[in-house]
């Protein structure tokens, strides 16, 4: 599904990824750790194609996309359900509407999806808050609105940037749970954080692989986590 | 009832935050184009139309005149007559009557003038065929058999003037292009600022998966709607201000004023506002977005 070879990512004072290759399976539940800076976020930039790689080549769903054109990578990301740390909603919609974005800039009648956006808000626990406008949620509602939204278009690979960064112990164990969910529904799962606790409590619910990038590498953690 | 595309209460056009300084000024600018595109467009028609007077009406009529003592004016004018009446290309030579004349001197020294005291001189109306006369040849013959007779074709002043109310009409098309021009350049700034204020948006819909023309469109439907929404009412004041030019015949901004179907012209300057804002606001949120991941 996401294949790297041999990337680098360099920003211009050196390289920040290199030599990463790696492949993740269908189905598969990855986290992703390491220090602030380690380059995370730049590795998930690089599987949604929102950078090209220095060197070496990146593969998603089998296409590389530096050959394709802007159209070509806007479809491509309509498989990948995307999950900031700070969300980023459009703070003049409603949570229904900002969960319903996908399917509208997918050309999709977000009315015929009524359904699905309200069992989909029902699922995360956010019914009543349909109609609310993000900036008066709290930091888990808005997490659990952006995983609605990233799953709205039912991708095939979900990415989530360090998802419990703003929110307490409690509210981060249910927002895995959302996640480990989805993986058991097939989805495939990178999740990017550097709390270590959390990928302990989370990794005995599912058959997750821990990626741990640090001095620009990435590699496979083993027993010492 | 504008198209689905154009309609800002669609769930696609909603995507842009309902804010934006520069974009709130659009209105504002399109309005004061779309009036000066209008008075631009009537004076471009009114020069049109004079100088087509005055070339449609002048051309193929001449005048003689002929200064002579009071005792050989008669025999001049004969002279003329048969002159003219012989030569190729005239087709109707008419000696100008007293009461002619005197309505020719009226608006320069009054009508009640005695114009038989005066020693002015007689003039011959002069209308030639489709083919002209042979001026030069008319001339010579004039001079040899009525030496008192000058023959004037009206060129002298009718091309020049002809020239001015052209040029005047081409400075209104120019004027016009100019105020389309920077009308294009406004709308494509506010475009600029509304797309560099919502980046973050913008942002966000490309890692959804929306593609440039689904962004694009919010912004360009936004633009477009706001310039057409000042054009509109920056039009009608222009056709206002139209319709209290004075409109004396004889007047001094008689045919300023549209006429008929010339009133459609201005009607035409907030379709005209909106498709130059379309296309202006569409090439810039493309360029830009260009550089957006």
């Amino acid at each position: 599904m996401v294949e790297f070879e041999d990337v680098a990512v360099d920003y211009g004072a050196g390289d920040l990824l290199a030599e990463v290759s790696l492949a993740l399976s269908p189905g598969s539940f990855h986290f992703l750790t390491g220090p602030s800076g380690a380059g995370k976020t730049s590795l998930l930039r690089l599987i949604s194609a929102e950078i090209a790689p220095t060197r070496g080549r990146v593969r998603l769903f089998g296409e590389d996309p530096a050959g394709m054109d802007r159209d070509g990578i806007a479809r491509l990301r309509r498989r990948i359900g995307l999950v900031h740390q700070d969300c980023q909603f459009l703070d003049h919609l409603t949570l229904a509407e900002n969960v319903a974005l996908p399917l509208l800039a997918a050309g999709h009648d977000p009315a015929a999806a009524s359904q699905d956006i309200a069992a989909l808000l029902g699922w995360v626990g956010l019914a009543r808050q349909a109609d609310a406008l993000p900036p008066t949620l709290s930091g888990g509602e808005r997490q659990r609105t952006a995983i609605a939204r990233a799953v709205i278009m039912d991708p095939d690979l979900i990415l989530a940037d360090e998802p419990t960064g703003n929110i307490d112990w409690d509210m981060s164990l249910r927002l895995m749970t959302l996640f480990v969910e989805l993986n058991r529904q097939g989805k495939t799962a990178v999740v990017a954080t550097h709390d270590l606790a959390l990928i302990r409590a989370v990794k005995a619910q599912t058959q997750a692989r821990v990626l741990r990038i640090a001095g620009g590498r990435v590699a496979l953690a083993g027993a010492d986590l | 009832m504008l198209p689905a595309a154009l309609r800002s209460d669609t769930p696609a056009g909603r995507i842009v935050p309902p804010s934006g300084a520069a974009a709130r000024l659009v209105p504002l600018t399109s309005a004061a184009m779309a009036l000066l595109a209008v008075l631009a467009v009537a004076v471009a028609l009114a020069a049109g139309r004079i100088a087509d007077r005055w070339e449609t009406g002048l051309a193929g009529t001449a005048t003689v005149r002929i200064s002579a003592p009071p005792d050989q004016m008669a025999a001049q004018v004969r002279g003329a007559i048969r002159v003219l009446e012989t030569t190729p290309g005239v087709t109707l030579v008419r000696e100008m009557s007293p009461e002619d004349r005197q309505a020719l001197l009226a608006p320069w020294v009054g009508g009640d003038l005695p114009l038989d005291t005066l020693p002015l001189p007689a003039i011959l109306e002069v209308v030639e065929g489709a083919g002209g006369v042979d001026a030069q040849g008319l001339r010579l013959r004039l001079a040899a058999e009525v030496p008192g007779a000058v023959y004037d074709d009206h060129s002298r002043w009718r091309v020049p003037l002809v020239q001015t109310a052209r040029g005047v009409r081409t400075a209104g098309l120019v004027a016009l292009g100019l105020i389309g021009a920077v009308g294009a350049v406004l709308v494509a700034v506010a475009t600029q600022a509304a797309l560099a204020e919502n980046l973050s948006v913008i942002r966000t819909l490309r890692q959804i998966g929306a593609r440039d023309s689904f962004i694009a469109r919010a912004f360009v439907r936004r633009m477009t709607l706001r310039t057409a929404g000042g054009a509109v009412p920056g039009a009608l004041a222009g056709a206002v201000v139209l319709a209290m030019v004075p409109t004396a015949p004889g007047g001094l901004l008689d045919g300023v004023a549209p006429a008929g179907a010339d009133w459609l012209w201005t009607l035409a300057v907030p379709v005209v506002a909106a498709v130059v804002a379309f296309a202006a606001a569409r090439v810039t949120a493309f360029r830009l977005l260009r550089r957006v991941p």
